[in-house]
């Protein structure tokens, strides 16, 4: 049903695969990227990634072009090119923040890729052949405080970000310099770079910092999950209300779509859960994808009662175990198989230094009636 | 540990105001139309007739969360305090099951509310409550309690 990888005791901070799948790209929550090669079910460290002064907040390997850009808690960006020798060469991106860069995204097309930061701005870059140099714009506007998620339209032009000042914005993010005009989307005409194109509140109530956002496959829904445990949806299609479900577990951190109809959301639960949208809009829960069962202790020995009363002082060591296979909160969320949209399996990562498959078929099949 | 961080008075010294562009919240939203606040006498005579139940359900739906004047708050946490403690326990389940999300998340702020001022027959009842929400809200209306701004 899924597959479990350990990485050691140290917290995974968030993870990226090659286009194949066979290498991964991690940060074990400092500044190092560590690259893995995957033969024969074996994990084999081929290079550490150690440009950056501390501790690096996101990783994306662009799959066509085979580039990874990293940003980090010391306000820059470094975009690594492969060598021959299996080994990576760092290119400095001069991001002009004044704090810490918290997320980083290629865009579809991977000639440019967007670094939400701590400056209340995102940094849009692209390459500038001529000075053989990555060229960093800002988007500022109205925005209020951290940004702390993004994700592209399926188009290239037009970016979604997530802030603490709990709302949603729509920015075009199409560069004059070197994009040909796009056609129009539901969203609104193209415009230049950081115009805002619509802006939803998390919540009525106020609060909750957004954590992930999500574009659908074809680009004209949105989804973003907020630290109010809610998930929200948005389909432009259909006008700007926002659908905002609010969940009884705790909040999530990332989201991804699945299917046309569907969301897998994971987070402080520790759990992934799958949501699907109804005809009407509406977000509603399907399953859990972990339904491993708790243990049963074996049988309480007295030896195991007196070691465990000697090193934790209690009866039951059962109760800091959770049940679940991840036993911290899911920090990333990503496509293996498949693509955004029409995902097969996905993989995620923890603080708990796990990294674990999941594979929706067979749990698609096993819940009757189930579509995804 | 030196001398000089022995003193904790440097933990209530508010840092934010000396940031210039600090985070403001929208003001705009809360100087529409004033917001509702739940009708006394409507609640006393539902009261009076029985009917808890119905009592619970106006109290909720007109909690003057947006509000921002604390005297309109006051006065509903105490109005809502008298209806919850009007329930008997065995009506707790039934009444708590007969709400919406959105109720179920404004009364789980309600009776967060409750702990701040306690007394000893209330908190005995709000604790029963808290256990009934709990069950059908989960932690998702406990995490709302604390993110949520528009605050009971």
């Amino acid at each position: 049903m899924c597959e479990k990888y350990s990485f050691g005791v140290h917290p995974i901070t968030c993870h990226s695969w090659n286009k194949d799948r066979t290498r991964i790209a991690l940060s074990p929550n400092n500044h190092e990227v560590h690259v893995y090669n995957r033969s024969s079910g074996e994990w084999q460290l081929t290079d550490v990634l150690d440009q950056h002064d501390l501790r690096v907040t996101g990783i994306d390997w662009a799959p066509k072009t085979n580039r990874i850009v990293t940003c980090a808690a010391d306000r820059n960006a470094y975009v690594w090119s492969p060598c021959e020798d299996g080994k990576w060469k760092p290119t400095i991106v001069f991001l002009r923040l004044n704090r810490a860069a918290t997320c980083v995204k290629w865009s579809p097309e991977e000639n440019k890729f967007a670094v939400g930061s701590g400056a209340k701005l995102i940094s849009v870059c692209y390459f500038n052949e001529g000075n053989n140099w990555w060229v960093s714009k800002h988007i500022k506007k109205t925005i209020k405080s951290t940004v702390t998620c993004l994700d592209w339209h399926p188009n290239n032009t037009i970016l979604v970000s997530g802030s603490t000042d709990f709302r949603v914005r729509v920015f075009s993010c199409y560069v004059k310099e070197f994009e040909e005009s796009s056609a129009t989307t539901k969203w609104g005409n193209k415009a230049g770079l950081g115009h805002i194109l619509a802006e939803f509140s998390n919540s009525p109530l106020g609060g909750g910092w957004i954590q992930g956002v999500s574009f659908s496959a074809d680009g004209n829904r949105l989804c973003w999950v907020s630290q109010d445990s809610s998930i929200c949806l948005v389909d432009i299609t259909k006008g700007t209300q926002v659908h905002k479900l609010r969940t009884e577990f705790l909040p999530f951190l990332s989201c991804l779509w699945v299917g046309p109809n569907a969301i897998v959301v994971s987070g402080h639960d520790c759990c992934p859960m799958l949501y699907t949208v109804d005809g009407s809009g509406q977000l509603q829960f399907a399953f859990k994808l972990d339904i491993s069962q708790k243990k049963e202790a074996g049988g309480l020995s007295a030896m195991r009662k007196f070691q465990s009363l000697d090193r934790q002082a209690r009866l039951e060591i059962s109760d800091t175990e959770l049940e679940t296979i991840h036993q911290n909160t899911i920090t990333c969320l990503r496509c293996y198989e498949g693509s955004n949209g029409s995902v097969g399996k996905l993989s995620t990562s923890g603080v708990d230094g796990q990294l674990v498959i999941w594979d929706l078929q067979p749990l698609e099949k096993s819940i009757k009636g189930l579509r995804i | 540990m030196a001398t000089n961080t022995l003193s904790a008075a440097f933990r209530k010294i508010d840092v934010d105001q000396y940031n210039e562009d600090n985070y403001r919240e929208d003001e705009v939203a809360d100087s529409q139309s004033p917001p509702a606040a739940p009708d006394e006498n409507e609640i006393t005579q539902l009261l009076n007739q029985g009917n808890s139940l119905e009592a619970l359900k106006v109290v909720l739906r007109n909690a003057p969360l947006t509000s921002k004047n604390p005297q309109v708050k006051e006065s509903a946490l105490n109005l809502t305090m008298k209806v919850l403690m009007s329930f008997k326990s065995s009506q707790v389940d039934e009444a708590v099951n007969s709400l919406d999300v959105e109720m179920i998340d404004t009364l789980m702020k309600y009776i967060y509310k409750g702990f701040e001022f306690p007394s000893e027959k209330r908190c005995g009842q709000l604790l029963l409550w808290h256990e009934k929400v709990y069950s059908v809200g989960g932690v998702g209306s406990i995490v709302r309690v604390l993110t949520d701004h528009k605050r009971a």
